[in-house]
């Protein structure tokens, strides 16, 4: 079983060093370690619209590499602009998922649309930085990874991951919306692509991990790692309605496969439950793990889906990734 | 080439149509059976806030084309759930015809919030002759990709050589022409190839030359073989401006080609344009070829996109 020893949270919306483009949200963090800090990516918010919409747009903090509780640097502008009118992503690039390919970094990212019969709708797309990720540009106007017949919309929560020469993706597709007593409420599923350049990409078209709470059990945030040849994943799940509290709320799951098609769930081994108080007492979710000096780390988001910001926890025990 | 034109044939308004339409019989595309020509169409009802929805229709025709049969009275495919693709309307729908089977590429609409419309193509299969189609599937086969950003449609499907070919659009641009009107969307014609009709291959190249400008909007291209050659009729406009003025609105472009790979671009050869009066002299639009009892027709829409019916034209020479 895995044991994360909590160090706190790292960054949160009281940290803002600016009132405008950054106003609210700290979520889905993923990391590059680099010789000198830790550049966490996130995705931040503005002020919602009077009618309580929302864009996100792609930030980052820097943290000491010594000391990775320590602030060094948060970015000043947004790191990639908000998709062009009437693209996939016009109204947000949420969640993040970062990847060093040679000298360029690459962001996978959920696109943002507004619809009218549902509220929002999701396409996966990527960007290239050339400048060691400070901005990113478009590699095209579209979605690297869009609909298709088994899956109609909400394509969403990447995690990019390349073991050897194969580019792996996780993601969740939407399987249906739900009625509910206010604004329809969407269940998704967590499935995966690979590909051999990180652009075309062939979908495995399966649903990876069996649901716990039901049907309509929402997945997300597929965080996978390799270690001594199996694949562990860490994501969020909860439930389609109620959610937003303690009770219906995020928790973070664990899965273990040998072959990257059949995992095993096996949620009681994650070890990294809700806090007795504080700001991630009522929910935990978007884990993202990272080995730095030879030790395993866990970046997470905390209460109200990282409205609270995003903590940082340590393993206790590197065994544990051969003891499950 | 030269077409004569057999004028109107289907006027919506003189019939009842299936799911509350009432007019627009739009994008006529022909579906040959033994003893009938079947066409299909989009018409239109009003949903409950007032916005068009586009439903499949179909009309009967006789073998000659010049009496109705009858005309669809049920569901023929349904719109998307909540969410889907196609939820606010399929326009058009392709049909090809295969052994046992109907195959039909269909353009579903999804409403958007800060430009008007989203579309991506799906398939569906009918096994009785087109009365009734299921689809594969609740998403498209061909949505937006990472060089081709929106507005998938208009697909035109023939089997080649054991391989089946689409001719498609996609959208380039939406593009504000004066402050105080919603944007313009611009759209292409593109090429895709695949084995089984699901998985396409594609590269986001547009094969018709601009000739308007390089905001000219392409649309519906269909293609059929004549003497070694392959003909391609679609209908093109300007981006803005289009639904008042005759002269910015669509007409028939006519392109050829020896190999599929690329097109000579030739309108002045298309050899049909609008009349001098009536149902087609403001405008001319989504072209549809087929061949039957060894001639090739032309089905399209007139003034105001099909509003009020469609006609046909017969190739006389090529």
């Amino acid at each position: 079983m895995f044991c994360w020893h909590k160090l706190g949270r790292v960054f949160g919306p009281a940290d803002f060093p600016v009132d405008g483009w950054m106003k609210e949200y700290v979520q889905s963090p993923s990391v590059l370690v680099s010789d000198e800090r830790l550049r966490v990516y996130f995705c931040s918010r503005p002020a919602p619209t009077a009618s309580g919409q929302y864009l996100s747009y792609l930030s980052f903090i820097d943290l000491d590499r010594r000391d990775p509780t320590k602030i060094v640097g948060v970015c000043e502008q947004p790191a990639l602009a908000l998709g062009s009118f009437g693209a996939f992503d016009e109204f947000g690039t949420n969640p993040v998922s970062v990847i060093q390919h040679g000298q360029d970094i690459r962001v996978y990212y959920a696109g943002w649309t507004r619809c009218e019969s549902v509220p929002f709708n999701a396409a996966i797309g990527v960007a290239v930085s050339r400048n060691g990720g400070d901005t990113f540009e478009r590699i095209g106007a579209g979605p690297v990874l869009s609909y298709d017949p088994d899956e109609p919309f909400l394509l969403g929560s990447p995690r990019i991951r390349k073991f050897g020469d194969i580019w792996h993706l996780w993601y969740v597709a939407g399987r249906r919306w739900l009625d509910t007593d206010g604004k329809p409420e969407p269940v998704y599923k967590i499935r995966m692509a690979s590909s051999a350049d990180g652009l075309n990409w062939s979908k495995h078209g399966t649903d990876l991990i069996a649901d716990l709470l039901g049907e309509d059990e929402c997945q997300a945030c597929p965080d996978v790692t390799l270690r001594d040849g199996r694949y562990h994943m860490f994501y969020s799940y909860r439930h389609a309605r109620n959610y937003k509290n303690a009770e219906g709320g995020y928790r973070i799951g664990y899965a273990v496969s040998d072959d990257l098609r059949n995992w095993q769930r096996r949620d009681d081994q994650s070890g990294v439950g809700v806090s007795a108080t504080g700001w991630d007492a009522q929910m935990v979710s978007y884990p993202h793990v990272f080995e730095m000096d030879g030790l395993s780390y866990m970046l997470y988001q905390g209460n109200e889906m990282g409205r609270s910001g995003i903590g940082l926890a340590r393993l206790k025990d590197e065994a544990a990734w051969s003891a499950t | 080439m030269k077409w004569r034109k057999l004028g109107k044939v289907f006027d919506p308004t003189h019939h009842r149509l299936p799911n509350g339409c009432i007019e627009f019989a739009q994008s006529p595309q022909a579906l040959p059976l033994q003893d009938r020509v079947r066409i299909f169409f989009s018409t239109r009802a009003r949903d409950p806030v007032g916005k068009y929805l586009s439903h499949v229709a179909f009309v009967d025709f006789d073998p000659t084309l010049s009496n109705i049969l009858r005309v669809s009275s049920e569901t023929v495919i349904e719109l998307g759930g909540r969410g889907c693709f196609d939820e606010h309307g399929i326009f058009p729908i392709n049909v090809l015809k295969e052994q046992g089977r109907v195959l039909a590429f269909t353009t579903g609409w999804n409403r958007k919030v800060s430009v008007s419309v989203d579309a991506a193509i799906g398939l569906a299969v009918s096994h009785d002759d087109g009365l009734t189609f299921q689809k594969h599937g609740t998403g498209p086969v061909m949505a937006a990709a990472l060089r081709e950003p929106f507005l998938i449609g208009d697909a035109f499907v023939q089997r080649i050589d054991g391989e089946y070919h689409m001719w498609y659009i996609f959208g380039t641009k939406w593009k504000s022409f004066t402050p105080s009107e919603p944007p313009d969307r611009v759209y292409k014609i593109a090429h895709a190839t695949s084995e089984d009709g699901v998985n396409w291959r594609r590269n986001a190249r547009p094969i018709i030359p601009d000739r308007l400008n390089e905001d000219e909007c392409q649309a519906l291209p269909t293609v059929f073989l004549r003497d070694s050659r392959y003909h391609m009729y679609f209908c093109y406009r300007q981006a803005h401006g289009f639904r008042e003025l005759s002269s910015h609105a669509y007409r028939i472009g006519y392109a050829y080609s020896a190999d599929l790979a690329t097109w000579q671009r030739d309108d002045a050869a298309a050899g049909i344009d609008v009349s001098t009066d009536g149902w087609d002299s403001q405008m001319q639009c989504y072209p549809h070829t087929f061949e039957h009892n060894g001639q090739i027709f032309m089905l399209y829409n007139g003034n105001e996109f099909g509003k009020s019916g469609f006609g046909v034209a017969v190739l006389e020479s090529s």
